[in-house]
């Protein structure tokens, strides 16, 4: 693969990866928009994906594609095959220790959170129970809870945010305290903040509460490692992650999905179907009625496979030098101008989600000037409702960083910026 | 304004249009008017949290005088105070008519959206969803006659802006329906 390079390459940050040449595998960024070049600081809404992911797609289709887990004929078993050796790179990319029961393909990690919701909820949250959320959580992983609470007349309880944009866990304890669920992004999307959740896991495993992960800002740009983390459910969603939309991963420890009941219900979720009954089919196609995103699973493996190859390590260390980068370079050139809503690079480790207010100006003003440099960053309330009152904002600039990112696109963020400040002067 | 280029420039300067950033600069009738007498209306787009807050006199089926409070976008606060440039001192029906011919400028239809013959002509939904407010469908506008609101004209190529342009518009119904039904009061309500 071209983009995994040991040699630096020109804007490569300190380390064994080369962004320039990773550009090169992306369609996308490689195509001239209006006679210049792309530069998209958008990957925390969505990443792009490299051709290896797009011809992965269309291999499949153009030489195999068959429904999995029925036809007896070679082109339906090699469907089946590619299909289910997904599955199994997924699981090994975030070290579950059994892939074949433990990693349930859903449509993104939004549904995965539902399925927790619906399925492990109803069967374990009754009227009066507590669960632990926190106020840095994306709509995807509050908003079934806030279902889940009205239908079940649960506690709802919060962790809130406290010093450097970073969670406040001195009433962790008391939170936790006869708490049957903590529901906890691993990376915030508006913030950058990672949440350092192994001694989160542990309290909440202390005070006998099961824990969600929401690993959508995680999983695309560190290694992660369920064991070590000891989380018992874990979402992570495919397009974040040079992965196509519509693929999106559950991960649970066997012996809470095995004792859930199933999440929808058709075709391939069940083992048998009677006029007055059914009886579920084993995991993982408990949780995975009708015929599955075959193709995106597919594309999905090319993107694990391509980001492994890369390694994640690297990955993770391009991310960090490149956000300390640009978090200084925004710094230096606006001064009082502009606020970053996230933790101080200096300090300790944060995600590439860099969200901002940039003068008196909004969000949309800045974003729609951006654009016209090719700039394309978020402006809105990025599916965060609770954290934007928090901070007293109604909506955030966010440019998020990734793999694919180097410190030109950073100048060319600074430089676009000018234009704004001059546009509106 | 400074290094920009091509063709993006021009979609550009069609959404701020001079006219826009100078309402933008310096807001017409800014301020609140007692209620009562006056009516008020607060208008909510929940999507970027643009707010607008439209307070206006109504006398003898003339609206007498308007003022505007909020916060939001360039788009959101200029076309605010444009409409209540256009619409003060104007004739309750006069207002309703600009209202009419506005929002059927702003209306999305399919061509604009590059979308396929037979396909829905508008869309709805959540996030990113463009305007799709009127059930029936809005008359020819005869841009013109908007005199100069016809400068926002070029928010429709950008259709999740259009509800900034409309926000404002979408109010001042609130506050006519209001002062139509007779007592004078708050009204509050998301308008989307
Ligand atoms: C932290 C976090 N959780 C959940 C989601 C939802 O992802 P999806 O829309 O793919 O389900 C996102 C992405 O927007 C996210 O950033």
């Amino acid at each position: 693969m071209a983009a995994v390079s040991g040699a630096a390459g020109t804007g490569a940050a300190v380390s064994g990866l080369d962004p320039v040449a990773v550009r090169r595998d992306f369609p996308l960024l490689m195509a001239p928009h209006a006679g210049g070049r792309l530069v998209y600081l958008d990957s925390a809404a969505s990443s792009q994906r490299p051709r290896q992911v797009l011809e992965a797609m269309d291999d499949y289709y153009e030489t195999t594609h068959a429904n999995v887990h029925r036809g007896v004929y070679a082109i339906a078993e090699e469907a089946t095959r590619r299909f289910e050796a997904a599955r199994h790179a997924a699981g090994r990319l975030i070290g579950a220790a059994r892939p074949a029961t433990e990693i349930v393909f859903t449509k993104n990690v939004t549904e995965a959170v539902n399925l927790v919701a619906y399925s492990w909820g109803r069967a374990n949250l009754a009227p009066g129970d507590a669960i632990v959320l926190t106020e840095i959580e994306h709509h995807a992983n509050l908003v079934p809870w806030l279902m889940l609470a009205e239908e079940r007349q649960l506690e709802l309880r919060y962790l809130r945010l406290g010093e450097d944009y970073r969670l406040e866990l001195s009433n962790l304890d008391e939170l936790l305290d006869g708490a049957k669920l903590l529901g906890i992004t691993c990376a915030s999307n508006v913030l950058g903040t990672v949440v350092d959740l192994e001694p989160l896991v542990a309290a909440a495993h202390d005070a006998g509460a099961v824990v969600l992960a929401d690993a959508a800002q995680l999983v695309p740009h560190r290694p992660v490692d369920v064991a070590a983390l000891g989380v018992d459910f874990l979402g992570f969603t495919g397009h974040k992650m040079l992965g196509p939309t519509g693929i999106g991963v559950l991960y649970g420890r066997e012996e809470l999905l095995e004792a859930m009941p199933p999440f929808l219900g058709g075709g391939e979720m069940i083992r048998d179907v009677r006029l007055d009954g059914f009886t579920p089919n084993e995991l993982p196609w408990k949780f995975e009625a009708g015929t599955p995103p075959i193709a995106e699973a597919i594309g999905l493996h090319a993107a694990i496979r391509y980001l492994e190859a890369i390694g994640l390590e690297a990955v993770a260390e391009h991310e960090d030098s490149l956000t300390a980068h640009a978090v200084g370079r925004l710094q230096d050139a606006f001064g009082e101008d502009i606020t970053i809503f996230g933790p101080d690079p200096a300090l300790g480790r944060r995600g590439g989600a860099i969200s901002f207010a940039f003068k008196d100006l909004h969000p949309h003003d800045v974003a729609q000037v951006l654009d016209s440099r090719r700039v394309c960053v978020r402006a809105g309330h990025h599916c965060a409702k609770p954290l934007m009152r928090r901070l007293g904002v109604q909506a955030t600039t966010r440019a998020s960083l990734y793999l694919y990112n180097d410190e030109d696109d950073v100048s060319e963020l600074v430089g676009a910026l000018r234009a704004v400040a001059d546009f509106f002067a | 304004m400074s290094g920009l280029g091509d063709v993006y420039r021009e979609n550009l300067e069609d959404l701020y249009r001079e006219i826009i950033l100078d309402h933008y600069r310096s807001p017409r009738n800014r301020g609140e008017l007692a209620t009562p007498p006056a009516h008020r209306a607060e208008g909510f787009n929940p999507l970027c949290g643009d707010e607008v807050v439209v307070y206006a006199a109504v006398e003898d089926g003339v609206v007498t005088d308007v003022r505007i409070s909020g916060q939001g976008c360039s788009i959101s606060q200029s076309s605010a105070s444009m409409m209540s440039a256009a619409v003060k001192g104007q004739p309750v029906a006069e207002a309703r008519r600009l209202l009419r011919a506005f929002k059927s400028m702003m209306s999305i239809h399919e061509s604009s959206l590059g979308g396929e013959a037979g396909g829905v002509s508008r869309a709805r939904g959540g996030e990113g969803a463009v305007e799709a407010d009127e059930a029936d469908e809005p008359a020819p506008v005869d841009v013109e006659s908007l005199g100069e609101l016809a400068a926002l004209q070029g928010v429709v190529k950008f259709p999740v802006r259009i509800k900034c342009a409309t926000l404002s518009w979408n109010t001042l119904a609130q506050v006519l329906a209001e002062a139509e039904a007779g007592g004078a009061g708050t009204g509050a309500e998301a308008v989307g």
